[in-house]
């Protein structure tokens, strides 16, 4: 049980870890410009298919370099030619604009790589266990990609609150006129934080490309859930999508690892229905089952009963 | 007589309705036809939240696929003769379900319109696509379930086994829907859902409920699509997870938005282009759905009114009677646009095909050569230049046919 516990621990925090990447470039983008990026999966998914065909010419430490870059022009050059263009129509209509994006760069992937699953492979150098603990081997590229979260987490952190640049962002988001009347270029600023939020989300496809298997549905198996924790955690919140990360993260894995489920809630309860009861699929559910359905469930209570979000402040 | 002039426009949709399978009779004809009237009142449902009542949802597919699902319910009962009665009042079933479905959900997710609404939507979208897919005996897991439309009491002597019958069914229902959800809109109840969506504000002060007015237009909303989704049960006999998730979600999205939001023939548009580009264009081309993506991001960008948006714009010169000003400079722009889109399109499925030759318009194109690919893309290049060109020449009519004439000025 206990073994079952850690693993469950440790593969909660990596998921975790990993959806702060993407959660954390979602909000400071929601927080600067007022829209959600429906393309931001569709970046991470881009991520992973950029690291692959890099990977194939420079190794896995090229792409770990070079696609993050590349993801990031891209997502610049979207806000510059795109999005600025569309603002000018309203909140709607970005929102559907990233919605097609996110529609475009799936179709886009799948005409320049094919619709079959990429054998994009974990580096030979990091193909090791990490540590064996009761038997069962933790990789070591696990570990690389935990390491590389937090140190994203970190200089974020630092970035944001400490430097000269990450003043000028915060102060952009609140008051955009007055950091634009003491001589800032604000479209600039913009720009530069969508090209960094797409870039952090494409270096997270890098790191989960090897692990979570590169096919052209990988930012739709992340994209709602991505959603989910940034309005969960309070739109525009970093530290808020922080503990909503690690809270679906850690959810979802230890819904997945437990084997517990309807059956045993009612044995306890000392009732039994017959396998021909209309609602045996309701009687028979388990837990590892429900896991995917858990996220939403999640967003909808707080959505009904806090719709600002854990840590959330603006009040629509 | 006023009423005969209002209610011509109708009786002209009604007999288009009714007309266009004796045009068009081929069976591919009619299976297109008989999605597009499905489309036509999906999108129209879905108007009713974002065009008419400023909520973006991100899960309609929901109320679709439920009226689907327990319509084809209905169908096996009737074929088991627990219930019986004709399988023309399978869309009502459809829609009342609908209608349930919007009722409960609308209770708690129409507090807020904008973007919690948006994320409700789109929790609620997939909290239910994904539990249809663990409750296998109502949802019938991936395969979905299916049905038979052939029993329960003939009509008039018609068992329904034909797909033109079902058009025709189709067809009655969706005018129907169609009437009915113009009417809304030009209920108390229509217009407080424009005024809540512009300004909700106001309209509380004035003492409306805001939540209330958003509320009503989403259970109308639900219920419209629930026929719509009674009717895609009654046409296709089955239903899987795939008409109630996310994918669907998006397509009656896509279709209302290139169509036009604004305007009640929007949808209308979008539901008949999109469907026309889905069967036809799928023939010709994989890639048609790149296409579509390309198309609809152009849409978000340069039409953000859809192209009933387009259409209506020309009212004022049409008023002015200065669309002669305009149909030179259009043709003008228009021949080198259409050419280099040609060229666009020779260029991306010659990159994708593994054929010898390409045979594109007529012509053989050989994909290995390289001077193929400098002619096109010189052609796209001179193409691309003459419509950059000749748009300033359009603007300038453009608004020499939309200026206030001296008179009126004084």
């Amino acid at each position: 049980m206990l073994e079952v516990f850690i693993f469950a621990t440790l593969n909660g925090l990596v998921t975790g870890f990993l959806l702060f990447m993407l959660a954390s470039g979602l909000t400071l983008i929601f927080s600067m410009m007022g829209v959600l990026n429906f393309a931001h999966a569709s970046f991470y998914m881009l991520g992973a298919y950029f690291a692959y065909s890099l990977s194939l010419y420079f190794g896995f430490w090229g792409g770990l370099i070079f696609a993050p870059l590349i993801v990031g022009v891209l997502g610049a050059l979207v806000e510059r030619y795109g999005l600025r263009k569309v603002h000018a129509s309203g909140h709607v209509a970005e929102l559907v604009f990233t919605f097609g994006l996110a529609f475009l760069i799936e179709e886009a992937i799948q005409f320049f790589w094919g619709r079959d699953t990429k054998n994009y492979q974990t580096p030979d150098l990091l193909d090791f266990p990490l540590f064996t603990l009761f038997g069962q081997e933790f990789s070591a590229y696990r570990g690389f990609m935990m390491t590389i979260s937090i140190a994203i987490f970190i200089a974020l952190y630092y970035v944001l609150t400490k430097s000269r640049i990450g003043i000028i962002i915060q102060a952009a988001i609140t008051h955009p006129q007055t950091v634009s009347n003491l001589g800032h270029n604000v479209p600039l600023i913009f720009m530069g934080v969508f090209g960094m939020g797409t870039a952090l989300a494409g270096l997270a496809g890098v790191i989960a490309g090897p692990v979570l298997t590169t096919f052209p549905g990988m930012a739709a198996v992340l994209g709602s859930i991505v959603f989910v924790i940034v309005v969960i955690g309070g739109l525009g919140s970093l530290p808020g999508a922080f503990i909503a990360s690690l809270l679906i993260g850690l959810l979802q894995s230890y819904a997945i690892a437990s084997d517990v489920g309807m059956p045993d809630l009612l044995g306890l309860l000392g009732i039994s229905f017959d396998r021909s009861h209309p609602l045996n699929d309701l009687w028979t559910m388990n837990l590892p089952q429900i896991a995917p359905v858990l996220p939403y469930l999640l967003l909808v209570l707080v959505l009904i009963f806090r719709p600002t979000g854990l840590l959330g402040k603006r009040e629509e | 007589m006023a009423l005969l002039k209002k209610s011509s426009i109708w009786i002209a949709f009604l007999i288009a309705l009714l007309g266009l399978p004796l045009v068009f009779d081929s069976i591919l004809a009619i299976s297109i036809l008989n999605q597009m009237v499905i489309a036509i009142v999906f999108a129209l449902s879905y108007n009713m939240l974002l065009g008419q009542g400023g909520m973006l949802s991100f899960g309609h597919a929901v109320y679709f696929g439920l009226g689907g699902f327990l319509s084809v319910h209905a169908l096996i009962l009737i074929e088991f003769e627990t219930m019986v009665f004709s399988i023309l009042w399978i869309p009502l079933i459809g829609g009342l379900f609908g209608l349930l479905a919007g009722i409960f959900i609308g209770s708690f997710s129409t507090r807020k319109a904008g973007t919690v609404f948006a994320m409700i939507s789109l929790g609620i979208g997939e909290l239910i696509a994904a539990s249809s897919l663990i409750f296998s005996s109502f949802f019938g897991g991936e395969a979905g379930i299916s049905g038979d439309r052939t029993f329960g009491p003939m009509f008039f002597g018609f068992d329904f086994a034909q797909n033109i019958e079902i058009y025709y069914v189709a067809a009655l229902w969706a005018f129907i829907a169609t009437l009915f959800m113009y009417l809304f809109t030009q209920t108390p109840a229509g217009k407080m859902a424009n005024a809540v969506r512009d300004n909700p504000e106001r309209a509380e002060f004035i003492g409306y409920s805001s939540r209330k007015v958003r509320f009503i237009s989403f259970c109308a909303s639900g219920l419209f699509a629930g026929i719509a989704g009674g009717l895609f049960a009654l046409n296709y006999e089955f239903i899987t997870e795939e008409n109630l998730n996310a994918a669907t979600s998006g397509r009656v999205l896509l279709m209302a938005y290139i169509g036009g939001l604004g305007y009640f023939i929007g949808p209308i548009i979008g539901a008949v282009v999109l469907t026309l580009m889905n069967s036809l264009l799928s023939n010709y081309s994989e890639l048609w759905m790149l296409y579509l993506g390309i198309m609809f991001l152009l849409t978000v960008m340069y039409l953000p009114r859809g192209f009933a948006g387009f259409i209506m714009m020309h009212q004022i010169a049409w008023i002015r009677g200065n669309m002669k000003l305009l149909i030179k400079p259009y043709i003008v722009t228009a021949i080198p646009a259409l050419l280099f889109t040609l060229c666009a399109i020779a260029l991306i499925e010659m990159s994708h095909i593994e054929d010898e030759v390409f045979h594109y318009l007529g012509l053989e194109l050989n994909p290995a050569s390289p001077i193929t690919w400098i002619v096109i893309l010189a052609v796209a290049g001179g193409a691309f230049f003459t419509v950059k060109r000749s748009l300033v020449q359009l603007n300038d009519a453009w608004e020499t046919a939309n200026a206030i004439p001296k008179e009126e000025e004084a």
